[in-house]
Parts: C-alpha cells; structure tokens; sequence
C-alpha cells in the first residue's frame, strides 16, 4: 500500500524521521548487537579485559542443568498462565454477551484491573497469601491446609500463576467480548431455532468463528508470560525457592545483574531474542490472515 | 439486536450470577488491600484480618505520602507522573513524525528506515537489559528522567499506528493542500494533526498506562531513591530480612500506585478500548 500523492523533497523527511532511527539505533540495535557481541566473550571478575570464546557460552548455558530447568519452568508457567486467563475472560465474555441491561456495568467493573501493574498484582497476592498473616493462608490453614510458598515450590509457581493471570482477565476480557459480539447473532439464533443448546452451539459456532481472537490472544499472552510477568516474580518469589520460579527474564536480570555473569547473561539474551524472533513471525502471520479475510 | 437466545430466562440469571462472582473474585485481591489500608499493623498481624475497612483511613495515607519507608509517596508519585507523560508524549511525537516522513514522501533509505522500525516492533526492553543499562550508564543517565524515559520511546507499534492511519487520510486533500502550495510542514499541522486527534488521545491512554507500570527498567537505573517510580519502589519498601514489613502503608502506597491509571481506563473507556484494539492491530 503506497500514497499516491506525496511531497517533493528528501532532507525534511530525513530530519522527520531522525528521532525514531536515532533512538532506535542507540536504544535496540546497539544493545542488541551488544548482547550478540558479549555472547561470544567471558570478561575476567575485574572488568578489564574479556577472553573470547566463541559459542563457549552458549556451549554452557545450555549444558547448564540449572538453565535447561529455567526453560521448562518458563514452558510451564506461560502455558498456565495463558490458559488461566483465557480460560477465565473467555468465561466472562461468554456471560457478558448474553446480557443486555447492565453491560456496560459489568464491562466497567471487569476491565479496570487492566491499569494495576503487575508488580502490583504481585504484592496484592503475596499480601493474600503470605504465610503469616494472609487472610487466604490463614483460611487455608483453618480448613487443614498449611499454606508456604515461601518453602515449597509448587505452591511458589502455583501463586505466580495466578497473580499473572489475574492481571491479564481484563484485556483477554475486552478482546473475547469484541469478539463474541462480531459473531452474527442471526447464525446462533437459527442454531438455537433449530433446538441446538447452549454448548452445542458454542462448540459448533461460536468457538470456530471466534478462533481468529483466541489465536491472537494465544500468542499476545504468552509474550505477556515470557517478557512482562517480569514484576510478578520479582515482587512474590525472586526466582525461588530453590529457583522453581526461575523464569527466562528473570534469569537474565539476576545472572546478570545479581550475579554478575556477564558472558551468561548475554548468551541468555540472544536465546530470548530467538524466542522474540519466532513469536513475531507468529504474530505477523496472524496479521497476514486477517488481511485476508 | 436482542434476539431468543439472550432473552432466554434462566440464561441470563445464571449470567448474571456468573458475571457477580467473576467480577467478586477479580476485585477481592483490591477490597483487601483497601481494607490493609485502612487498618492498623496490630490488626494485620493478628490474622484474619477484619473484612471490614478500619478507621485509619488518613493516618496511613498520610504517613505514606508525607514519609513512606525510605522517600515519600508524593516523591515517588511525582517522578512516575514525570516518566509516564515523557514516555507517552514522546513516543506519540517521534512516531507521528516517522509515519509522515514514511507515508508522504519518497526518499533514500526509506524502506530501509521502515524495516529497521519494524524490526523492533517486538523487542521488550527485558530481552536486552544488560547492554541497554550500559549505554545508558555510559551516557551518564543513571538516576535522571531523561534515562528513565528515552529507551523506552522508540516503538514501532505507535509508528505502525500512524502510519495505518494516515493511509486512510483520502489523496484528494494532500493534492489539495499542494495545489494551494501549502508546504509540507502547514499540511501536517494544519490538516493532518487535527485529523488525526482520536487516535492521538486513544494512543496516549494506552502508552500512559504502558509509561505508568514499567517496573524493570526503573528498578536497574534509579539507584537513588529520590528517583524511585512508585510501581518499582513498592518493592523497596519491603524490609530485608525477617522483619515485619509495614503493610497498611505499603497497601496504602499500592492502592495509590494503581489509581491514576485506573482513573484513566474507568473514565477514558472508550478511548482506552479504542486505543488497546487499535494498538494491537
């Protein structure tokens, strides 16, 4: 798609366009090629001069049992998070379709939680379930349950789990209900004439139609899980116990900046801008698709 | 529009029901930090903590906006509020001036440029931390505005947006304005930018709230806690150790942390809509 009609000259759109490519170029080219660059180095524990070594980080990293657990770790909490949330929002829009009086109501109550910032999420379920004094825990511990994420790691990720999710409801909410109220409302009435029930339909309807959203917001969530739940862990586990919390992102930051490897944290980097490289491709196929339609 | 299937009796009370209990679990971990800000340690430390709100509403407020932990509130309020309108001011302007450039004229290196934004199109500033904080340490910007906001400017999404836009602005009024002899520049500010106002404050309520809630970035340059964001240094208000961490100040700053961008979805909802659907395009 190109404009037809245009302006002569070329310094102005050069000076226009300047900020952008400066910015871009010093700000993600240059870090970028950075991290490419210190992938390949170790640098002594001065700082003062780095030895090459070729793929040798990349050679340890993933030997490294505690990075190759750092993945399945990152696996098993994006899927779950991307699962719980969609799972739960598409269950509201579902809900939220069929009503007519008070939507806008509801629409308002559930769509707020989209401004609290994940790390925000965060200390609002360590405060639930802190071991000493949350109100969840203490329940939890009334009805027989000893709550401590604190020490055991399940419950660890099972928390994290939900505080990301929880701040994700609202923006899979808002997408499935667009969704939902795009589908011809005629295709599901004659389905419902024809004495189709509820889920009938919504299995032989509804979810096909409404596939185009639920593979955008796959793909939108788990870049969500990988990249922004950043906050999240940091606030409720810091990686631990015993690094069951230890995801991707997180590892970088504490590698890199905690633990000072630098080399590692670099080789860490490039595999995360790999990961970024493919869910791209991902989402530019989608956008491809839907032009299409 | 209303048609049998949404008129349907019991399915609408079990929607409502539903929609009452979704909504009761989203909000619950919000009603507890309200109540957490309202109370005294004494009541926090001895579990269950009332589900009721207690009567020191002000005293906890004002002990976190007027002293905090280690800076107060208000400081950190105002550095976010800083940040927040940097990176969404300046995102908006650099990109407006991109998707023109990019869509109104022909010029070396263009395709280039486009591809070379593009290409960021999907690359958090968590993916390259480590160099990035170097450049930035380098260039002296630890612990100043200009650090906490100037990585975080460059995206190609706001670009993309622009650009998407400005396609659909008809021909007939660039050809218009030129054949006036109206220059470049008088064409954008004159025609376009006003055109354009929607998609601007739609664009601004997203990147806001985007701006609002960095966390990492903040958390690795601003050393100082005189710069301290207050999404980030919530966190920093937790004591080291086993010490008891102040909670019905820490919930106070929390619920303070999340009320201007909530202020800005409950009361810009169309735009914020607009703006999340349209960025995501």
């Amino acid at each position: 798609m190109e404009k037809r009609v245009t302006f002569k000259g070329w310094l102005l759109p050069l000076l226009l366009i300047t900020p952008q490519v400066v910015v871009t170029a010093v700000f993600f080219f240059w870090p970028a090629g950075q991290a490419i660059y210190q992938s390949a180095f170790i640098p002594d524990p001065f700082g003062l001069k780095s030895q090459f070594v070729g793929w040798g980080n990349f050679q340890f990293i993933f030997t490294d049992p505690y990075y190759l657990a750092s993945f399945k770790t990152t696996a098993i909490f994006s899927l779950s998070v991307t699962i719980v949330s969609m799972g739960v929002a598409l269950w509201l829009a579902l809900m939220a379709d069929r009503i007519i009086k008070g939507a806008a109501t509801y629409r308002t109550l559930l769509i707020w939680p989209y401004a609290v910032a994940p790390a925000i999420a965060g200390v609002l379920w360590l405060f639930m379930f802190n071991p000493r004094i949350g109100v969840v825990s203490w329940y939890l511990d009334k009805i027989g349950y000893d709550w401590n994420h604190v020490l055991n790691s399940n419950e660890a990720m099972l928390l994290v789990v939900l505080a990301s999710a929880w701040s994700r409801i609202s923006y899979n909410f808002l997408f499935f209900l667009a969704g939902l109220q795009s589908i011809p409302k005629s295709l599901v009435e004659a389905a419902a004439m024809d004495g189709a029930g509820f889920w009938y339909r919504f299995r032989t309807i509804v979810f096909p139609l409404l596939s185009p959203t639920t593979f955008f917001l796959l793909v939108v969530n788990i870049v969500y899980a990988f990249f922004e739940t950043f906050g999240v862990i940091h606030t409720i586990t810091a990686g631990g116990p015993q690094q069951a919390t230890n995801i991707m992102v997180y590892k970088v930051y504490s590698d890199g900046f905690v633990g000072q490897d630098l080399g590692s944290s670099a080789a860490q980097s490039v595999v995360l801008l790999f990961v970024v490289g493919l869910l791209t491709i991902l989402q530019f196929r989608y956008i491809e698709k839907k032009v299409h339609y | 529009m209303s048609g049998m299937v949404e008129r349907n009796g019991a399915g609408t009370i079990i929607s409502h029901v539903g929609l009452i209990f979704g909504i009761a679990i989203v909000c619950f971990p919000i009603y507890l930090a309200i109540v957490a800000s309202t109370v005294e340690q004494k009541d926090i430390v001895s579990p269950p903590l009332p589900l009721l709100p207690g009567g020191h509403f002000i005293e906890n407020y004002k002990k976190a906006l007027l002293s905090g932990v280690n800076i107060p509130v208000w400081r950190m309020l105002v550095n976010s509020t800083i940040m927040a309108m940097g990176i969404a001011i300046g995102k908006i302007v650099i990109s407006l001036l991109s998707a023109f450039a990019i869509v109104y004229f022909r010029f070396p290196l263009r395709t280039f440029f486009f591809w070379m934004i593009f290409l960021t199109l999907m690359l958090p500033v968590e993916v390259r931390i480590v160099p990035t904080f170097e450049v930035i340490a380098n260039f002296g910007m630890l612990n100043s505005y200009t650090g906490l906001i100037l990585p975080l400017i460059a995206s190609a999404t706001a670009t993309f947006l622009f650009r998407q836009f400005f396609m659909t602005v008809p021909d007939e009024i660039a050809e218009a304005a030129r054949v006036d002899g109206a220059k470049p520049m008088r064409f954008f500010f004159d025609i376009l930018l006003p055109m354009s106002r929607t998609n601007i404050a739609a664009l601004f309520v997203i990147l806001f709230i985007y701006g609002w809630n960095q966390y990492l970035w903040p958390l690795l340059i601003t050393t100082d806690p005189e710069m301290n964001t207050i999404v980030m240094g919530i966190k920093q208000m937790f004591p080291s150790g086993d010490d008891l961490a102040d909670w019905p100040v820490i919930m106070a700053t929390a619920l303070l942390a999340m009320l201007p961008p909530v202020l800005v979805v409950v009361f810009m909802q169309n735009l914020f809509i607009k703006g999340l659907v349209d960025a995501e395009k």
